[in-house]
């Protein structure tokens, strides 16, 4: 389902002297339908970077990133949109929506963006709120002013809202309690069931030796320091 | 699919002075491109020129008709233009004084449009200028009343549901949130957003807050000097911006 092919990556900084700063050399692996693969590594190994050139927030400077049928690292603006739309899913970190828009809708959009009628959407957006443990007084409020724990919960509600076939979840467990952590951990498995291919981070241990299959070590595409 | 716009090489001179150069891009149905870049930058020529308000020197801009498909708008009559801007395009300006007519009532303002396409029926007229100012959240009881007697951010809602009461294709807009409060500027970009949505439309948008940008552009076109220095995907632009001008503009912004 994911297919990553020699991808390198480096910044160049203009604004600071031209600095060029390479962080990743000869990416290469495969996640297929229904696996969960860790990255792992140490802080800056260039785990996020890797997650963020796939979903095409960063352009990767060589190589290949097939997802589904198509190559991110070579595709127009509009076939990564339609990637996001349809097939590929990403949990952040952090939860970026316009306020004032309800929690509920703010859940359901990635459902009335691949064309589910209202009701469906809302129905399914209540659904996972509820299994979040985010409290029914809260769904008709914007989620800016919730605290940082709801606040990722409903990030996690919005990724999970659609059945993407392929997700990138960075730190979906980070911060949460017990329970809801459990609920997560129970909202992968289940996608794994359906044939969903996960790229996950997770720093959890337990966590990452419960849902993932395997793990790769990014580090190992770190490119050697010049002395 | 066939783009909705299609822009080769355009350029505008002020005598001896670019406005902008070489601009290239595609706009497909249903997509947003943000336009920005300091002010000098070109943004507004451009904009001005896609709309058809100043006549660019050189270069080729398609519109793919409703009827004909696509045709070169600078070779188009003037009254094949003004058709065009009268139903399948859309212009929201900056100041909503400049794109209102403020001695009119608000009703007045958008049924002025429907009127200008052909609508007749003064009942039927008066229905779908409350349907729209209803969705731009003025109520009905405001419909009577001037602009002049509005907000600045009601309005700008007005503008906008002028604009678009005529179902257009394609909306320019020049900074559409500028000199708004936040709230307003919040709910408008939510208003935006699920009309892009629900009526498929395509929005080019000119602005200086990447902000905005972010939350509504899918596109990102980045101009220099009348020059476009970068485009691609909004948030690749913002996140990992390649070229000089623009990691200055997006490491300039100010953490609230």
């Amino acid at each position: 389902m994911i297919r990553i092919e020699n991808v390198s990556k480096s910044f160049t900084l203009h604004n600071q002297g031209g600095a060029v700063i390479p962080v990743m050399e000869g990416a290469s692996f495969t996640v297929a339908p229904g696996e969960c693969v860790a990255l792992t590594g140490d802080s800056g190994a260039g785990k996020s970077t890797l997650m963020r050139m796939i979903h095409g927030n960063y352009l990767a400077a060589s190589g290949r990133i097939i997802v589904g049928d198509t190559d991110v690292a070579r595709a127009e603006p509009r076939e990564i949109l339609t990637l996001r739309r349809d097939t590929l899913g990403y949990v952040s970190q952090f939860l970026r929506v316009v306020p004032r828009v309800p929690t509920r809708d703010v859940v359901a959009e990635p459902l009335l963006a691949v064309g589910t009628d209202r009701a469906t959407a809302h129905a399914r957006a209540e659904e996972l709120l509820t299994r979040l443990n985010i409290p029914q007084t809260l769904w008709s409020l914007s989620p800016t002013t919730f605290s940082g724990g709801e606040q990722q919960r409903v990030n996690i509600a919005r990724g999970f809202a659609h059945d993407f076939p392929a997700m990138l979840l960075d730190e979906p467990t980070a911060s949460l309690d017990a329970t809801n952590r459990e609920t997560v951990l129970r909202l992968i498995e289940e996608a794994k069931a359906r044939g969903t291919a996960i790229i996950g981070i997770f720093h959890d241990a337990d966590a990452r030796a419960r849902v993932a299959d395997r793990e790769i070590d990014v580090s190992a595409f770190t490119p050697a320091r010049a002395a | 699919m066939t783009p909705l716009l299609s822009v080769r090489d355009l350029s505008k001179t002020y005598g001896g002075r670019i406005g902008c150069a070489d601009v290239s891009f595609d706009l497909y149905p249903g997509e947003v491109l943000g336009i920005v870049g300091e002010s000098g930058s070109g943004k507004s020529t451009l904009l001005n020129c896609l709309a058809g308000h100043l006549a660019p020197d050189t270069g080729e801009i398609l519109f793919d008709t409703r009827t004909d498909g696509p045709r070169d708008t600078r070779k188009m009559s003037e009254p094949e233009r003004r058709m065009l801007s009268r139903t399948d395009w859309a212009f929201v300006h900056q100041n909503p004084r400049d794109g209102l007519r403020m001695g009119v009532s608000a009703g007045g303002n958008v049924g002025e449009r429907l009127m200008a396409v052909g609508a007749r029926h003064y009942g039927q007229i008066r229905a779908q200028a409350t349907d729209w100012l209803g969705r731009v959240e003025i109520t009905e009881d405001r419909l009577d009343d001037r602009p002049s007697a509005f907000s600045g951010g009601m309005q700008q809602r007005l503008q906008i549901a002028r604009n678009l009461v005529t179902g257009p294709r394609l909306v320019f807009m020049d900074e559409p949130t500028g000199g708004l409060d936040v709230s307003v500027q919040a709910r408008l970009l939510d208003l935006l957003r699920g009309l892009v949505r629900e009526m498929g439309l395509s929005a080019i948008i000119v602005t200086h807050d990447l902000a905005v940008v972010r939350l509504l552009a899918h596109r990102l076109m980045v101009m220099k000097s009348g020059h476009v220095v970068e485009q691609g995907l909004t948030d690749q632009v913002l996140d990992d911006p390649q070229h000089a001008y623009t990691q200055l503009l997006v490491s300039s912004i100010l953490q609230v």
